[in-house]
């Protein structure tokens, strides 16, 4: 118990004290998932809105695909990436495995499924209301995706932000493609594993106030965008 | 006034899920003034009005406007059943059908607060539109399709819902637009309604065109049994 008790101290003392690593591996963790972020939007916000207002012959398999991919364990996703990207894997000679690059895809891989899911569920509930109206006033194509996007931004940003909730929070993957080295692949999930392993339970418990704090600001503004989205106040 | 609209139909038959909804319906309809589409519930009047504007095709027949379609359906605007709602304000509401054809802002905004004037909304403009009661989203939504002054206007049940004196204020609206040159086709259950506005009548019933002609013979002196039968408000099978 006191040990616990003297690591929550210390914890305290090394976020207030700007502890340099602490911030290092905090703003890493950052640039990772932020940088999987964008890429998986400017994919997967796409993809899910075309989704929801095309017809083609294989939707329904697309769709079923998509869930599926939704639900890859994480560990899968990175023993993938590793073979892929290893020495005698097909992308060996790009040296990219254990940098944040690598990283960055098994991130996109994991995430892009779970935005572009959001996507597609937010966007269709919001043509089946608009269709009519958009097809009546004689609306182009381009129109149309524009008055879905923009009226269905919140819907966007909150599948934005559970992607990110859920790349910051990954470990299984990122330790795997990324090595958790030191100063170069190590974040904030990948420390605390390496931390508590090792029973410094300071660093370990600091870096694990950093991202319930992340995790929880993530939490609260899906929350209050969904509020607004609801209760029709913008 | 612009020059005369009509739209011919051919053996216009709409199916759903393997049963008739609409039809065959064979028909030359010149498009002037005040057109009432009667007929029970469900009796294809909505089918009607949607294949008439396209937000819905034909399972089969033909059907021309006097005009090639894609400029029949630049000049004309629909108000559905249930209002739909735009999630923005209701200045936002307004504005949209002119933003698309690309109107100057200027022009955008004096449009925007006549047409909040006339219905009633002027005071409501930054009000979130998905929140407006439903008597005030079916006059927005009006409000909406008349902006672009559109050569004709469809109408499905515009003043279900509405109270009496909301009522005469949409018919008022309407009684102007016929007078700077729209033609309005509208279904409605208040045959009162429909003997004020009517200058044509066409009866539907079960998904077949039954009776068409000058509001002042159909009511007066209804061809068929069965609109003799709807006019007296009696059942009809
Ligand atoms: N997509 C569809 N699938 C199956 N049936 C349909 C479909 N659309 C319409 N119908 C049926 O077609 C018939 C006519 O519907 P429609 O909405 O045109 O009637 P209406 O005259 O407008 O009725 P109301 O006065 O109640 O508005 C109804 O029996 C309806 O159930
Ligand atoms: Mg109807």
């Amino acid at each position: 118990m006191n040990e616990i008790w003297a690591g929550i101290q210390e914890a305290v003392r090394l976020i207030f004290s700007l502890d340099a690593d602490l911030i290092g591996i905090t703003l890493r963790s950052l640039e990772v998932s932020l940088t999987a972020l964008v890429i998986a939007s400017a994919l997967a916000l796409p993809f899910g809105t075309w989704l929801a207002i095309r017809r083609f012959k294989y939707r329904r398999f697309a769709i079923a695909v998509l869930n599926a991919l939704m639900g890859l364990p994480p560990v899968v996703v990175g023993l993938v990436v590793y073979l892929m990207l290893s020495r005698s894997g097909p992308f060996g000679v790009l040296g990219l495995l254990f940098t944040p690059f690598a990283m960055i895809i098994a991130q996109v891989i994991i995430i892009t499924p779970l935005i572009a899911s959001i996507t597609h569920q937010a966007m269709r509930e919001l043509w089946s209301e608009y269709h009519d109206l958009l097809i009546s006033l004689n609306t182009s194509k381009r129109q149309r995706v524009a008055a879905l996007i923009w009226d269905g931004r919140r819907t966007l940003m909150t599948a934005a932000l559970a992607g990110f909730g859920r790349a910051i929070g990954e470990v299984g993957a990122i330790m795997i493609v990324g090595g958790n080295i030191d100063h170069v692949t190590r974040v904030l999930t990948t420390a605390i594993a390496l931390e508590t392993g090792k029973g410094d339970f300071a660093l370990a418990l600091g870096l694990g106030f950093v991202l319930i704090a992340l995790t929880l600001m993530v939490n609260f503004a899906i929350h209050a965008l969904s509020r607004t989205e609801r209760e029709g106040t913008w | 006034m612009s020059q005369p609209i009509s739209v011919y139909l051919n053996s216009i038959l709409v199916k759903r899920r393997g049963k008739t909804v609409l039809g065959p319906i064979d028909l030359d309809l010149k498009v002037d003034g005040f057109t009432i589409l009667l007929g029970p519930n469900g009796s294809g009047k909505t089918t009607f009005l949607r294949i008439l504007h396209g937000v819905e095709r034909a399972s089969s027949g033909v059907m021309q406007w006097s005009m090639p379609n894609e400029q029949a359906h630049q000049a004309q605007a629909y108000v559905f059943q249930s209002p739909i709602m735009l999630r923005r304000s209701v200045r936002q509401n307004l504005a949209y059908p002119l933003q698309l054809i690309g109107m100057d802002k200027d022009e955008i905004s004096s449009r925007v607060s006549e047409w909040a004037q006339k219905i009633g909304l002027q005071d409501a403009l930054e009000f979130p539109a998905p929140r407006l009661s439903g008597g005030e989203k079916q006059k927005l939504a009006l409000g909406r399709a008349l902006i672009r002054m559109p050569d004709v206007l469809f109408l499905d049940e515009p003043c279900a819902n509405l109270d009496g004196r909301s009522t005469r204020e949409i018919e008022d609206l309407l009684h102007d637009a016929t007078q700077v040159g729209t033609r309005i086709i509208m279904t409605t259950h208040d045959l009162g309604q429909a003997r004020r506005l009517a200058d044509s009548v066409l009866f539907l019933l079960n998904g077949t065109l039954h009776e068409k002609g000058p509001a002042s013979i159909f009511f007066a002196m209804p061809r068929t049994i069965e609109a003799k039968a709807f006019l007296n408000g009696d059942i009809i099978e």
